[in-house]
């Protein structure tokens, strides 16, 4: 049967890991039948990686799978991973996980009196895999292999004829091996060059202060995969999650409807509402209406039946309440009712891969028709230029998979004119992006509006001024004859009186 | 060299994966060893794991050959195919240390 699909295919086939995200890097997942390695230093997740494989074969397809533990006894490891959800236990039982346990017994005096092989661990192994019929295999780690039997060159060997017999017997393996640094050789004891047709790396390091894990697959012989480092996180309750970024297909299945973006005026500068499935950006300094727009965005979605999730990262829910209520928006209501759903998140609470992992789970649990995030520039001080741009990759294409409209906002530094990292970092992932910009004109610090993206439509390119009342946003007349008006060319003379432009909800410009 | 009475007779179990060659040199040696050293004062036990996984797993063997010395206590594990005759004898603990480095006598 196999053989057949090689024929067929001409390529290597492979077999899902069921690891969150880690397949479409994988491309499908490991080569089938293989063994494949998976080298990190100390605490980069190997022996998660290496437990979720078999936990998720077991969860997703009934694969039974065997254990193989060189390091810690098998009573450590189901202790552990308990707190990832997986009842190793009652899975013993059932006969769908089977431990080899080759920790290492200290009690035991062990004297070398000639030559040897790893024979009798080899009939453990297939013993095992023959009891529960398992078809995946995880040896974890190699490295502790080497410090209980000394002679390299045999354990070499030796592991060169297990992960052949692993191939005849038909089960696919992984075999964890340690690595001393982030980036250098790939594993200790040239264990590499013996079990090298696959190999994936987990790396556990601190950019910018930062604690950040990728995983790299760094060779699949004969097969595709994605390259380069994909961030991961460790989640309770459901272990190693993969954040596959670019390796996702942005396939925008861009549908031709239209939604209110909550003002009406709005919806008309970019041709007539915005897409179902599409991204808004809304940038503006502190002030300028950004968090007024979230809330005509969500008690747009709401007036029409539709779900909506907020995600907060500045406000609490006590002040989103307060705020909203001045415009005339009930969100406690809306909660009430289920139609809005709330979540007030300190960035520095979570790593962002943990942000990102939290956010999906409530998109999938709530199933929001449209998603607001207050503001995604919260979330980059929590983390470097790079990993903030994976997360915005991440996130905008997980609203796209899963058709929402989104808006996200960001907050520029300079009170007048604007430029942002953000900015630049994610203009390119939105579809739209709106522009809301402290002007000076005639004197006086005026707030002005500009549609500048809008892909796939028509939409205005005028630069419209508009105020800011107890009834929301009000957009008026384009300005005239003003030039450079948002590349702000006179910041100095009003930098006294920053303080002084935070908007209030009454305050009315005429 | 110390030999054992009655109430010390040696229990010993040899672990080995198939009739390979070199499980043939384990035998062997093992039985010269004892020949030699420990006369009559011994039973051994050879326990093929390819037929008996499930032994290998009870005992947490990894590599073969395996010896196995259960009595008299305390009980030791010697891994190889016992050529290394002064080293079987120091692991069974028939020759407390060795006295020079070239004890050369079988």
């Amino acid at each position: 049967m196999t053989i057949k699909t090689l024929s067929i295919s001409s390529s290597v086939e492979k077999l899902a890991t069921g690891i969150p995200g880690f397949d479409l890097i994988a491309v499908g997942g490991f080569p089938i039948h293989r063994t494949t390695l998976i080298a990190g230093t100390a605490g980069s997740g190997k022996s998660v990686f290496a437990a979720q494989f078999i936990a998720e074969g077991i969860k997703q397809w009934n694969h039974s799978g065997v254990f193989v533990t060189f390091e810690e006894p098998p009573e450590d490891i189901r202790r552990n991973m308990a707190s990832l959800g997986w009842d190793i236990p009652a899975w013993e039982e059932q006969g769908k996980w089977v431990f080899v346990d080759a920790s290492p017994h200290y009690e035991d005096d062990m004297v070398i009196t000639g030559n040897y092989d790893l024979g009798a661990f080899l009939a453990r192994l297939q013993h095992a895999i023959n009891k529960v019929k398992a078809e995946r295999v995880a040896i974890d780690s190699l490295g502790a292999i080497f410090t209980q039997f000394q002679e390299a060159r045999v354990i070499r060997l030796e592991l060169l004829r297990i992960a052949t017999i692993m191939k005849q017997m038909q089960v696919t393996t992984v075999m964890t091996t340690e690595r001393e640094q982030e980036y250098g050789n790939i594993a200790r004891f040239g264990v590499e060059e013996f079990v090298a047709d696959n190999v994936v790396i987990l790396r556990n390091s601190l950019d910018e202060q930062i604690r950040h894990r990728t995983i790299e697959i760094l060779k699949f012989r004969g097969t595709y995969h994605h390259k380069g480092e994909y961030p991961f996180t460790v989640v309770p309750e459901e272990g190693l999650v993969v954040v596959p970024l670019s390796a996702i297909k942005l396939n925008q299945q861009s549908t031709d409807v239209r939604v209110s973006s909550g003002n009406s005026k709005l919806d008309a500068m970019c041709g007539g509402g915005i897409f179902r499935d599409s991204i808004i950006l809304v940038s503006g300094a502190t002030g300028t209406g950004k968090t007024l727009m979230v809330t005509e965005f969500i008690a747009g979605g709401v007036s029409t039946g539709e779900r909506c999730l907020l995600l907060a990262f500045e406000e609490s829910r006590e002040q989103l309440y307060r705020n909203a209520k001045g415009w005339g928006v009930d969100y406690q209501q809306m909660e009430e009712s289920g139609q809005l759903k709330i979540i007030s998140a300190y960035p520095e609470n979570a790593t962002l891969e943990d942000h990102l992992a939290t956010i999906k789970t409530q998109i999938e649990r709530f199933k929001p028709d449209r998603l607001a995030l207050d503001s995604i520039s919260a979330l980059e001080r929590i983390t470097s230029a790079k990993g903030f741009r994976e997360f915005v990759i991440g996130i905008a294409s997980f609203v796209k998979g899963h058709q929402l409209a989104a808006l996200f906002t960001a907050t520029t530094p300079d009170l007048i004119g604007g430029k942002s990292v953000t900015d630049a970092h994610i203009s390119t992932l939105t579809d739209s992006i709106v522009l809301l910009r402290y002007v000076e004109a005639e004197g006086q610090i005026r707030r002005a509006i500009t549609v500048l993206k809008m892909r796939g439509s028509m939409h205005e390119k005028l630069i419209r001024e508009y105020i800011i009342d107890g009834h929301g946003m009000h957009i008026g007349e384009p300005f005239g004859y003003h030039a450079n008006l948002l590349t702000g060319g006179s910041v100095s003379t009003y930098s006294n009186n920053a303080g002084c432009v935070n908007w209030q909800p009454d305050r009315s410009i005429t | 060299m110390v030999i054992p009475n009655n109430m010390n007779k040696f229990h010993l179990k040899l672990y080995i994966s198939g009739k390979t060659p070199r499980s043939e040199n384990a035998i062997r040696n093992l039985q010269k060893i004892c020949e030699e050293n420990i006369d009559e004062h011994y039973e051994i036990e050879i326990i093929d794991i390819l037929e008996h996984p499930q032994l290998a797993e009870d005992e947490r063997i990894l590599a073969t050959p395996t010896l196995i010395k259960s009595l008299p206590p305390p009980l030791r594990r010697l891994i190889g195919d016992l050529s290394e005759t002064e080293k079987v004898l120091v692991g069974l603990d028939i020759r407390p240390f060795p006295s020079t480095m070239n004890v050369t006598k079988n």
